[in-house]
């Protein structure tokens, strides 16, 4: 099941207009992304941790999805200290761990949660359509926009055709393996879920021809205006340039 | 295939940023308000078709489907795998804002070329369009994973053995990829030649 389970809540993150969340997350993860001092890094932490904080989400899903990020960390940490140049600090054999590729790996570790976690806390917390009519008015080209709206809104009934042509093989008797069966099988159910995704799609543009669809969507949602916008944006800044300074000091 | 956060430097997120725009601006002129239904449904067909998991021994790797995407979508397939890394970026994650140019190109070039590549040799090799398959979704992720090695290349010289190890980690996943995609292409051009391209197949319901 595709499901969005950051999306529902009521928060002060959630209470917050899209489009300022949207700036505000796109502008903290740069500035995480081209900084380099462990200050800088260590309050970016903080900052996107207090901004999990302010959203009120369930944590054992939030610990779930930043654990994805792991493997290929766990991999930069096995790696980058004994291959980067630098002070060496321990030797075993032809193995030298450098005090520089440590620093590295843990920068690059610092960055990586943050990022994910601004987006988690900032973005990940509305649905995609609210997501599609904040960067529309935000100046992200129409088509872009309802390409992401459409998507959006089908695939879950694809999810949905897929589990059916799964099921249908189950049972059938398919049981997964590697063999060239396997691969065929899949390569026929992926198949069919592309030719059904095709027909599907002529039928709703001549059910949205029909309605009388000339290029744009009528967003049914509007944005929240209040006290907690001004704040928010105020708290974002302060958090920018309490990076900004860090790094430049 | 993603690049993790945290990891390239400056200029490659900025480069990978800017030609993904390019690109994208290119997909959404090439891109009709009459196609948008139809590029958006392959859009979430792909997205819900990368969950696929298929066995490889005691392990399991999940299909890409970017060289079958761009052999059906062309150019648009820019805007189509953006906004499938924006919904995976929403609802899994996997990914977050800074990286997703540099994903974009990692995903879409290879897509566009296998579209110009072999979107032809299908039309025109009419009895070897499995191994025009095969060399599409092969060659695509080969592709893919030597972009987003280049990128760690470029960050920096101490991620050159990462860049291998993730090149040679991909490599059966290129194989299996390219079976599927070659036995997905003989499936399309059996059920419905004319979602293929350069197909001179008449079709009754793609007339009108």
């Amino acid at each position: 099941m595709i499901e969005e389970p950051f999306a529902k809540g009521d928060s002060f993150i959630h209470n917050i207009d899209p489009r300022l969340r949207i700036a505000a997350a796109a502008m903290l993860s740069i500035a995480v992304a081209l900084s380099s001092g462990f200050a800088t890094l260590l309050s970016a932490l903080a900052i996107a941790a207090l901004a999990l904080v302010a959203a009120n989400l369930d944590w054992r899903r939030v610990c779930g999805r930043l654990l994805v990020v792991a493997g290929f960390l766990i991999l930069l940490w096995l790696i980058l200290p004994i291959t980067h140049r630098g002070y060496p600090l321990y030797s075993l054999g032809p193995v030298t761990v450098t005090r520089e590729g440590i620093m590295l790996a843990t920068q690059i570790t610092l960055k990586s949660f943050s990022i994910l976690a601004l987006l988690i806390a900032l973005v990940a917390t509305m649905p995609v359509a609210a997501l599609g009519n904040a960067l529309g008015s935000l100046g992200v080209p129409g088509k872009l926009n309802q390409l992401l709206l459409v998507s959006y809104r089908y695939i879950f009934v694809i999810e949905q055709e897929y589990q059916r042509l799964v099921r249908a093989a189950k049972i059938r008797g398919f049981q997964p393996g590697t063999n060239l069966h396997t691969y065929r099988t899949y390569a026929y159910l992926a198949g069919m879920l592309f030719v059904r995704a095709s027909m599907r799609a002529q039928r709703v543009y001549q059910a949205m021809l029909c309605r009388g669809f000339h290029g744009r969507y009528i967003p049914l949602q509007t944005f929240k205006t209040g006290k907690q916008n001004p704040v928010f944006a105020v708290l974002t800044l302060s958090a920018l340039v309490s990076m900004l300074y860090l790094e430049w000091t | 295939m993603h690049i993790s956060e945290g990891v390239l430097s400056a200029p490659v997120l900025a480069s990978g940023a800017a030609l993904a725009a390019a690109g994208t601006a290119v997909g959404l002129k090439k891109l009709d308000y009459d196609k948008i239904a139809n590029v958006g449904m392959l859009s979430a067909a792909f997205f819900v078709a990368a969950l696929i998991h298929v066995p490889l021994g005691p392990a399991s790797v999940h299909l890409i489907f970017n060289g079958l995407v761009g052999t059906l979508l062309g150019w648009t397939a820019f805007p189509a795998i953006l906004v499938a890394l924006i919904l995976q970026a929403m609802l899994f994650q996997f990914g977050g804002i800074t990286t997703l140019g540099v994903n974009t190109i990692i995903m879409a070039l290879p897509a566009v070329l296998g579209y110009y590549l072999f979107g032809r040799l299908i039309a025109i090799w009419p009895g070897k369009s499995m191994l025009a398959g095969f060399i599409c979704g092969f060659g695509a992720v080969l592709l893919s994973a030597l972009l987003l090695g280049l990128t760690l290349v470029l960050t920096g010289e101490s991620f050159s053995i990462i860049a291998k190890l993730v090149v040679l980690a991909n490599v059966p996943v290129m194989i299996i990829e390219g079976i599927v995609t070659a036995f997905c292409i003989g499936f399309l051009k059996k059920v419905r030649p004319e979602m293929l391209p350069f197909s001179t197949t008449f079709s009754p319901d793609n007339s009108t």
